[in-house]
């Protein structure tokens, strides 16, 4: 039995041992120095086991009881997951080497966390989900903390820390109060005992602060609140990695939660997460307005595309979800791609990341602030690159829906919202002359930026198939 | 040809306008002026050669759309040639007259290159104005009625520096935009019932329309009836009849053979041509066509009591147009539609000569337009002098009755009047006794202009009398061409709109039918179209037999009772005209009684004869007749302050409207709304959430556990609730 | 009323207020200690439901471990709570309203509480009954075998706590002198001094 369950389990085994053995060959190595080869084996290790996950994985398999779950919609989050991590962890190389922050330690927390997400997304039961969980923000409790000489950087890890316990505490409290009513923790026994229809208000209470906790993770107003200070207090390297693959695995979490355990009570848990995402939208949207820094605009901007992914998710139908994955995606690829620009801001060598540092950018570096240009619009949704088509997905989910108010409140929210996306555009193409960024961009950084502006502009075709992905998986998960 | 003859001028006009920096200014002008006169030419040979059967030329599709179809095409029959001469023949001269006309302008600096686009503009007009006639659809018909008001509005404002002609251009566009929205009512209307919008579906609908009624306005209304008056709206507003006439005085600010080419002969008759082209319909709308008729007879009465008082030398001229164009509507209400084309095409030729006279007067005292000022200039512009003299004797309607002896506008004119007194009836007779007033106002108020201008002592600036002088020969050769026209054109074509009926039917290529005949054949052939009795028509080929015109004096009252009463029988869209079984006006209108005939003749000599009192004889009287009625005197000055009452009515509460608009909803309420939003309060959510973003991490553990509490409240309400 | 019952209610007000009292407490180490006697009477109340292997665990681990160590921390950080307390006094009337309507809306839930249909088939005891298994066996049956999937997950995030406190904490330090002994008895007094002859007017 154990085998059979172990099978299933595979990539998530692999990357373990991997984890394991790359940390007792560095320490008897050369440690660091063992790093940048490291991190480049893991980014190829994440690859390969995203390949192997999505060419092999097939049907819906169900390990352990139920506490494991590895279907269609698993693994599209897994291979995002993977593929984005793979990413941030090239793209970041160039940034932590510089900065005397490649330990070896990093890439292996780095797959911890991975696989942390990996559980998450599959988790099929409470315990496994916090199991998930913990794993996952331990770890990256520990990289935002990385920079030990910066007061900011350990700060941030000590917020994020702490208020992290608080939503796990949430969490908890929540979870045990679901078991209380349900009975058990696995989510198809939580889906049965509501199979009624009756949903009572313990359960609800329940909900509500699971929910909480899955919205602290993927940083939904009002539970964003360390957002801005990680984001801007981590390393960049790091930060770009906070921005991707653990908001997608919080996001897929999320969703699977909602449709395996709360499949039953849609209506309640619709309007808890529409409001939270009217809430995150607006609160990003306009609180990014007043930002000087890139990185804490980026925090805002990442809680109001939160915000926007989980209308897809309120309005409750495989649709929804398919426009979720889909926005994920697409919002992932547009931060790898302006991360990779962020993370090479330099000025007399030293890394700036204040906004009125592009000032006038386009006169000097003409092809990268073309290829910002199109992130930045495609960030804002401006039609007819990549992030409209994210956006029209949501939205039109949720007027298909019938929740053509929250549509409506999107539609607001993006307006407002573009207004800081198109005055960095402003910026760097009318900006007044001042003294601006000298750094240069190593190779992977700018391919990575220059990938992400094509592929906003080129994937509009078809997506990159995607979409049809996107269905299959929504399909699994909501029925 | 008929495909060069429409685009003929669209070329001139692109190419004088665009291209006149590469060929230089002069050539430029005189490509387009080439062009018209080709178009003009080919025009002749059009009218000459036609024979009555209506033909259309598909020139490429345009629209096509469910069942909306529309091709841009040319459709030919005798009301498209007819107004195909009038409108080629005056455009050209006008372009010529414009070589000399304006030579010099001192609205324009020094070195400012403006007669290449003085060309292009005339040529454009001139290519929308056939555009519209030759149009076999309403769709292409709306497309050259808007063609003309943007023209017509570019050339009033040409003028640019000049404040008034920017608000005379606005004001014509705007007047006729109230027009223009009962015009494309009625092309809506005519689309629901018809499915079509071409004319050969349409035009056949009329009785059946007659029969239909819709829902308008939440009332039920009569189809026919109601397209009328819609379509007979959109005529107002652009031959500037009674309401919507403000427009036509004040754009005499744009250049004079502007006035000449748009505000006399063409464009301001769009809307007669209109009535005649939709003349299958209007015949079944007798409630839109007594309407007509109550607008028509008073805008010639209305005009005229104003153009008494003038003295702005063009705006005389644009009330007499206004007026001769009330005269057109009466006889196309009436149901002579050959009538009111007749008028419409001698009126081309003497009300254009008037004002290219007057533009002469005007061009020899340097831009002078008070008439107070002129005085004794026969002498100075001898040829100018003989011209507007031929084009008053054709406007007054000097002939003698029951002869053929008399310039053009005796014959149309008088032609309208018997019509008028022929429909019978208290309409009849309102539009009768209001038309010969109005003649004689005519005849007044054109003797006052020919005597203050070119007799009595030179007034105003002895300088400019001084140096008054006569035009150059592009300017007198118009003059004298036009003089030909409005001398002959109603002798040559009195046959042909206004003979007997046959000869009408066989120039407009309507079928006709003895009138005895007629109820025989109805009987015999029960089965043909309803109303019609079309199987023993005599068209135009096979009626040689018939006698004609030409062979006997039949302006005798004796001739009429020999002569067999024909009645055109055409089915409706059948001919170019249409009369409605029962509308025998055209015979009515020959057997009126002798002392109608004689009328507007001693309504023209007491006009002449009191003009001739008032400022040859006794030049003071004037200005103590005015004293004396002062208040008449100032209401006539004013206009009947028509101005005044749209002002008060319509144009300061909108303006007031507008203002509010703009000041307090768009600027206070939108714009203040979104600026507040986007820089006071989303700024100041920007500083709170700035604010709550303190660095403190009780603030955001607080932060979350308010989250927790908001939803829990929520949660616990719905479940409760 | 049992002599269980009359532990039951002991143990559990004495949990309450220890609870109470590790937030109140104006002094940090007395906080610490109330949270021991929370934790031993919660240990008690394991011991009353019969899973005494948890009771001792909680005993030896927090009481034994984690406890002492906050002691620890407590007495080492020159932390002035007091100064942190008068800052969230200012806080406490919005608190206490919040923690009220909370707390109101929670005795609601649990006011009318309701079990779902059919729990009693998915509550099913993991753990077999005291006379085939003892505690400790039990747990390890049930650890091992129905949750070796979190019991794995467990030990990987005690790996990645690991790893991060190294790495958080761990400093090689280049400027830190450190003694090499090898180095220093193998130092060779020829190669610490070098004499030279220089020259009058040439220098090295």
């Amino acid at each position: 039995m154990i085998a059979a369950d172990l099978a299933i389990m595979i990539p998530e085994i692999i990357l373990a041992i991997f984890a394991m053995a790359g940390l007792l060959m560095a320490v008897y190595t050369t440690k660091d120095g063992m790093a940048p080869a490291l991190t480049f084996g893991t980014a190829i290790v994440l690859v390969i086991v995203a390949f192997y996950i999505g060419v092999t994985g097939e049907g819906t398999r169900i390990a352990f009881d139920g506490m494991f779950v590895d279907d269609a919609f698993a693994r599209f989050a897994k291979v995002t997951i993977l593929l984005s991590a793979a990413a941030v962890l090239v793209v970041g190389q160039d940034y932590m080497q510089k900065n005397n922050l490649l330990r070896f330690e990093y890439p292996m927390l780095v797959v911890l966390a991975v696989i942390g997400m990996m559980v998450m997304v599959s988790a099929g039961d409470l315990i496994a989900l916090y199991m998930g969980l913990e794993l996952q923000s331990l770890a990256l409790y520990v990289v935002a903390a990385l920079r030990r000489d910066s007061v900011k950087s350990t700060e941030a890890g000590l917020k994020y820390f702490v208020l992290g316990a608080l939503s796990s505490g949430l969490l908890l409290y929540g979870a045990s109060l679901v078991y209380g009513f349900a009975g058990t923790t696995g989510f198809a026994g939580i889906i049965d005992a509501t199979a009624g229809g009756d949903v009572s208000i313990g359960l609800l209470l329940g909900l509500v602060f699971v929910t909480a906790g899955l919205a602290f993770k993927v940083s939904a107003a009002p539970f964003h609140m360390w957002t801005p200070d990680v984001y801007e207090g981590a390393p960049t390297a790091i930060t770009a990695l906070f921005a991707t693959a653990p908001k997608v695995a919080a996001m897929a979490l999320f969703a699977r939660v909602v449709h395996d355990a709360f499949g039953n009570a849609v209506g309640d848990w619709q309007q808890i997460v529409a409001f939270l995402a009217v809430f995150s939208m607006f609160l990003g949207s306009i609180a990014a307005i007043g930002q000087t820094d890139i990185k804490r605009l980026m925090a805002y901007s990442s809680i109001a595309h939160m915000g926007f992914a989980l209308m897809g998710l309120a309005s409750g139908t495989a649709q929804g979800v398919e426009a979720m994955l889909i926005y994920m995606a697409i919002y992932v690829t547009m931060n790898i791609g302006a991360f990779a620009f962020i993370m090479t801001m330099e000025k007399d060598g030293r890394h700036i990341t204040t906004i009125s540092s592009l000032a006038s950018f386009s006169s000097r570096q003409p092809a990268k602030a073309m290829a910002l240009l199109l992130l930045m619009f495609s960030l804002a949704g401006v039609p007819p690159l990549l992030g409209f088509f994210g956006k029209y997905a949501v939205l039109w989910a949720a007027i298909e829906a019938d929740m053509i108010w929250l549509a409506v409140a999107g539609v607001i929210a993006s307006v407002i919202g573009a207004y800081y996306y198109l005055r960095i555009v402003y910026l760097m193409y009318f900006g007044e002359d001042r003294e601006g960024l000298d750094g240069r961009m190593t190779l992977a950084p700018f391919v990575a930026l220059m990938a992400a502006a094509i592929i906003m502009l080129a994937g509009i075709v078809n997506l990159f198939g995607i979409e049809g992905l996107a269905e299959a998986a929504a399909q699994t998960l909501v029925n | 040809m008929e495909t060069i003859l429409l685009f003929g001028p669209l070329v001139g006009a692109l190419i004088c306008g665009f291209t006149w920096r590469l060929i230089g200014e002069q050539a430029a002008c005189v490509v387009a002026t080439g062009m018209l006169f080709l178009s003009a030419l080919l025009s002749w040979i059009v009218f000459l050669g036609f024979d009555g059967e209506t033909y259309t030329r598909s020139l490429f599709t345009w629209i096509e759309s469910g069942s909306l179809f529309t091709d841009w095409a040319i459709r030919i029959d005798r009301l498209t040639a007819i107004m195909l001469i009038v409108i080629t023949t005056v455009s050209a001269l006008v372009h010529l007259y414009s070589f000399g006309y304006m030579a010099h302008d001192d609205n324009f600096r020094e070195g400012e290159v403006y007669r290449p686009r003085f060309f292009a503009y005339l040529s454009f007009f001139t290519f929308t104005m056939l555009m519209l006639v030759t149009a076999d659809n309403l769709l292409q018909l709306f497309f050259g009625w808007e063609g003309v008001g943007v023209a017509s509005y570019l050339l009033i404002g040409f003028y640019y520096r000049k404040p008034s002609a920017g608000a005379a251009a606005m004001k014509a566009f705007i007047v006729n935009r109230v027009g223009d929205f009962g015009f494309l009512l009625a092309i809506f209307a005519l689309f629901w019932m018809a499915d079509s919008i071409q004319f050969d579906v349409i035009l056949a609908m009329g009785p059946e329309l007659m029969e239909t009624t819709f829902q308008f306005l939440g009332y039920e209304v009569n189809a026919a009836n109601t397209i009328g008056m819609l379509l007979f709206i959109g005529a107002m507003g652009k031959s500037a009849q009674l309401f919507l006439h403000t427009w036509l005085p004040d754009a005499m600010e744009g250049p004079t053979p502007v006035s000449a080419l748009i505000h006399a002969a063409t464009m301001v008759t769009a809307g007669v041509f209109l009535i005649c082209r939709m003349s299958p319909i209007m015949e079944y709308a007798p409630f839109a066509t007594n309407f007509i008729i109550i607008v028509g007879a008073a805008t010639a009465f209305f005009a005229a009591t104003v153009g008494l008082v003038q003295n702005d030398i063009k705006r005389v001229i644009a009330y007499s147009t206004c007026s001769q164009l009330g005269y057109m509507f009466v006889a196309a209400g009436v149901g002579v539609y050959s009538v009111a084309m007749f008028h419409l095409l001698t009126h081309a030729f003497f009300k254009a000569m008037l004002f290219l006279g007057a533009g002469s007067v005007i061009h020899a005292m340097h831009h002078e337009q008070d008439m107070r000022n002129y005085g004794g200039l026969r002498k100075k512009i001898p040829y100018t002098f003989a011209a507007m003299l031929v084009g008053t004797l054709a406007i007054t309607g000097v002939g003698i009755p029951t002869t053929y002896f008399g310039f053009a506008g005796f014959f149309s004119k008088d032609a309208v009047i018997e019509s008028a007194f022929a429909f019978g009836g208290g309409l009849g007779s309102y539009a009768f006794w209001m038309l010969v007033v109005a003649a004689l106002f005519t005849s007044f108020y054109s003797w006052r202009l020919m005597f203050l201008t070119f007799f009595g002592t030179p007034r105003g600036d002895k300088h400019t009398h001084d140096h008054a002088h006569e035009s150059p020969w592009t300017m007198l050769a118009p003059l004298g061409v036009l003089g030909i026209g409005a001398v002959l054109s109603g002798f040559v074509w009195y046959n042909s709109f206004f003979g007997h009926t046959d000869d009408v039917g066989r120039f407009f290529g309507v079928p006709y039918a003895v009138e005895g005949d007629h109820g025989a054949v109805e009987g015999d052939h029960g089965a043909a179209d309803a109303g019609h009795g079309t199987e023993v028509v005599a068209t135009a080929e096979d009626t040689h037999a018939a006698p004609t015109a030409e062979t006997g004096d039949h302006a005798a009252e004796g001739a009429y009772a020999a002569y067999p009463h024909y009645v055109l029988t055409g089915a409706p869209g059948q001919g170019a005209i249409h009369a409605a079984p029962g509308n025998n006006v055209l015979n009515e209108a020959h057997e009126v009684p002798t002392w109608v005939k004689w009328s507007p003749f001693v309504a023209m000599i007491i006009g002449l004869a009191t003009a001739t009192l008032f400022y040859l004889v006794s030049p003071g009287l004037p200005a103590r007749w005015a004293e004396v009625n002062r208040p008449l005197y100032l209401f006539l000055l004013n206009k009947w302050y028509f101005d005044e009452i749209y002002g008060a009515i319509f144009v300061r509460p909108a303006k007031a409207l507008g203002r509010f608009l703009w000041k307090a909803i768009d600027g206070r309420v939108i714009d203040g709304g979104i600026n507040g939003l986007a820089l006071g309060i989303i700024p100041f959510i920007t500083r709170l959430a700035g604010r709550a973003q303190s660095g403190y991490l009780f603030h955001y553990a607080f932060a979350m556990v308010l989250g927790i509490v908001v939803l829990v409240t929520w949660v616990t309400l719905r479940a409760g609730g | 009323m049992g002599i269980a019952d009359l532990s039951f209610w002991a143990f559990a007000i004495t949990l309450i207020t220890g609870g109470l009292f590790t937030v109140v407490a104006r002094n940090p180490v007395h906080s610490v200690l109330w949270l021991i006697l929370s934790f031993l009477s919660a240990a008690g109340l394991f011991v009353l439901i019969g899973a005494e292997f948890v009771a001792m665990l909680l005993i030896i681990v927090y009481v034994g471990a984690v406890a002492v160590l906050f002691l620890f921390v407590v007495m080492m950080l020159d932390v002035d709570f007091a100064a942190l307390k008068a800052e969230m006094a200012t806080y406490v009337p919005v608190a206490g309203l919040i923690g009220i309507v909370l707390l109101m809306q929670l005795g609601i839930a649990f006011g009318n509480w309701q079990f779902s249909e059919g729990i009693e088939g998915r509550l099913g005891n993991p753990t077999p009954s005291l006379d085939v298994a003892h505690n400790t066996q039990a747990l390890g049956l049930i650890l091992y075998d129905r949750y070796f999937l979190l019991f794995q997950l467990a030990g990987l995030i005690l790996l990645v706590a690991m790893v991060g406190a190294i790495v958080l904490t761990l400093r090689h330090r280049v400027d830190v002198k450190r003694q090499d002994v090898v180095a220093q008895m193998m130092r060779d007094p020829k190669k610490a001094m070098e004499l030279k002859d220089v020259k009058p007017g040439q220098g090295l």
